[in-house]
């Protein structure tokens, strides 16, 4: 029962991680932060992956595979985007997305 | 020998990893290993038709601990779109980069093989895995102009697919919390039998994250600014084949195990779809810059996808209509997108105004818009047509008057954008000073633009093969 209840502990705690990231992700302006707030969203996801797969108090190892694959891809996505971030400082100086084609693809 | 599943995903690997090794060859490379997948995707089609299952499980380890390799029709059908598409595309993109942007093959060959894996994946997580491949490489190509608005398009882009595609991953992670498996064939009877809440929550975090990179009203932000940044081949790419992704995605969710959950929610979508059609097609209306109508359009066009699912039901008009427009708008659109890229290289200038009188000098080339204009406004005989006539045929049946109307208006909307730059083309004398900055059209860049515009409209002379392929299999 203990087991159970711990396990849920870290599925909610992960339901709030991921929340606040994708708030980040949508709400900030600062492209580090940005993606930062999307590692956050990815952790949240894991942790509820992990921690909902525990039963009866024997860990699972199909959503530890999981995990681990889910890593790689964020691992890839974030140096994705830190490149595109890196070359978008060198060209405007700044770590914000400009407004300019903001307005729907006509400007 | 020869498994069609497992070739279909490893000749674009492997051709996408040589085109990176050999910059020089990568065009050469990506042709031949196209034209063998669209062969691979016949013969995957012939022996689903036959009746055949497809499956495969990848290195011998099958379901639930390996990974499972299925298709059924419409796994067929799209696998056939993608490479019929990809390849007139690619003779496209050799003709319009000449050799001078090596980075495009491999970026394209991995998207291929993501998107080919998608289709024939057949259980969640890996689904996951190949969202973010085909997204990855999808940023790739929208970020290789380089300059500073392709990488804002880009990174726009990025956290919208992220986003998405966290949001479908959580909700595989309550989904295997529940029910201790992600493999859809096994999850169907399952939550058939019991769904509990957190099921439901799910189902609308997988939705939702798909539809965000479907691009669907009000979701749709980022996809204008995407294309409309880049490259010609590129605009092409994402708008005729990557959005179709996440949308097979959530018609096999929708109509595997997600079905007794969706039912009384299905008119959401349809509402959506509709304020798309009309909100797409107005701002395509207004649009100044020739590559933001196209793109409006595509905003428009992916809402008739949406329509049909309140009319899903037995008769299968509505998922033929799907399918159809599926394939009508894929073909139609990369057509645009390539004719426009012929008319921006040539005028210089990427404007509605700017097209002023060209129909004298480009005449192939506006002949193909215009064809690609006629499928997406649904006139006879194009695929256009025959989608739009079997969705109001699916409306009327369920005696849906509400939704022909938005279908018939939608189809008169699309007259407009279009007409809007013919009649630019056609009925304008060209200014003066613009006269003299032209460019030769390159034939080849004009004749790829109109195969794809003439499959377009031929497609829908094909209709009955395509329903008969939705029909297998399922």
């Amino acid at each position: 029962m203990t087991m159970l209840t711990s396990g849920l502990i870290f599925a909610c705690t992960g339901v709030v991680l991921f929340a606040m990231g994708v708030a980040g992700v949508v709400l900030l302006d600062h492209l580090l932060r940005r993606i930062l707030a999307f590692n956050l969203m990815g952790s949240g996801a894991f942790l509820v992956l992990i921690g909902l797969a525990q039963r009866a108090g024997a860990s699972d190892p199909v959503p530890q595979a999981m995990v681990l694959t889910g890593i790689v891809v964020a691992v890839a996505a974030t140096a994705l985007a830190l490149a595109l971030a890196r070359r978008l400082f060198a060209l405007t100086g700044g770590y914000g997305l400009p407004q300019s084609d903001a307005k729907d693809g006509d400007g | 020998m020869a498994e069609p599943l497992v070739w279909l995903i490893l000749l674009p690997l492997a051709w996408a990893t040589g085109a990176f090794l050999v910059p020089a060859r990568g065009a050469w490379l990506a042709l031949g290993g196209t034209a063998a997948q669209l062969w691979l995707a016949f013969q995957l089609a012939a022996k689903v038709g036959a009746g055949d299952t497809a499956t495969h499980a990848v290195g011998g380890w099958g379901a639930p601990l390996g990974i499972d390799l299925t298709a059924d029709g419409l796994t067929a059908l799209l696998l056939i779109l993608t490479q019929f598409v990809a390849l007139p595309l690619f003779v496209y993109a050799r003709a319009y980069f000449a050799e001078k942007s090596p980075a495009f093959w491999p970026l394209a060959g991995f998207l291929l093989a993501g998107m080919n894996a998608l289709f024939l994946s057949a259980d969640l997580f890996n689904i996951y895995v190949t969202l973010e491949l085909v997204g990855l490489a999808a940023v790739g190509l929208v970020a290789m102009g380089g300059g500073a608005q392709q990488l804002a398009a880009a990174l726009r882009y990025l956290f919208a697919t992220l986003v998405g595609s966290g949001l479908y991953l959580l909700g595989v992670a309550l989904i295997y919390g529940v029910y201790g498996t992600v493999a859809i064939e096994t999850l169907t009877p399952l939550v058939a039998a019991d769904t509990p809440r957190a099921v439901w929550f799910a189902a609308g975090l997988m939705l939702v994250g798909l539809m965000i990179k479907t691009a669907l009203f009000p979701f749709h932000y980022w996809l204008p600014p995407a294309p409309g940044g880049a490259p010609a081949p590129v605009s092409a790419l994402l708008s005729a084949l990557v959005v179709k992704a996440s949308f097979y995605l959530i018609l096999r969710l929708w109509l595997g195990p997600f079905a007794p959950l969706v039912d009384v929610v299905a008119w959401l979508p349809a509402l959506l779809g509709s304020a798309a059609i009309f909100w797409g097609s107005w701002r395509a209306i207004r649009a100044v810059r020739l590559k933001a109508l196209v793109a409006w359009s595509t905003v428009a066009q992916l809402g008739y996808l949406f329509l049909i699912f309140p009319l899903l039901g037995s008769d299968q008009l509505a998922l033929h209509a799907g399918g159809m427009q599926l394939v009508a708008h894929g073909l139609a659109k990369a057509a645009m997108f390539a004719a426009v890229g012929v008319l921006i290289q040539v005028t210089g200038r990427d404007t509605v105004a700017d097209v002023a009188g060209v129909a004298a000098r480009l005449p192939v080339t506006l002949f193909a818009f215009a064809l690609a204009g006629v499928t997406l406004m649904g006139l006879p005989p194009s695929g256009g047509f025959l989608a739009k006539w079997l969705l109001i045929e699916a409306a009327l049946v369920r005696g849906r008057w509400d939704m022909v109307v938005v279908i018939l208006a939608g189809g008169l909307l699309a007259a407009v954008y279009v007409f809007r730059v013919l009649r630019q083309a056609f009925l304008l004398p060209p200014s003066g000073e613009r006269r003299r900055v032209e460019r030769r059209p390159v034939a080849m860049l004009e004749w790829t633009a109109f195969a794809l515009a003439a499959a377009s409209v031929l497609v829908g002379l094909r209709g009955m093969e395509i329903v008969r392929l939705l029909g297998a299999g399922a």
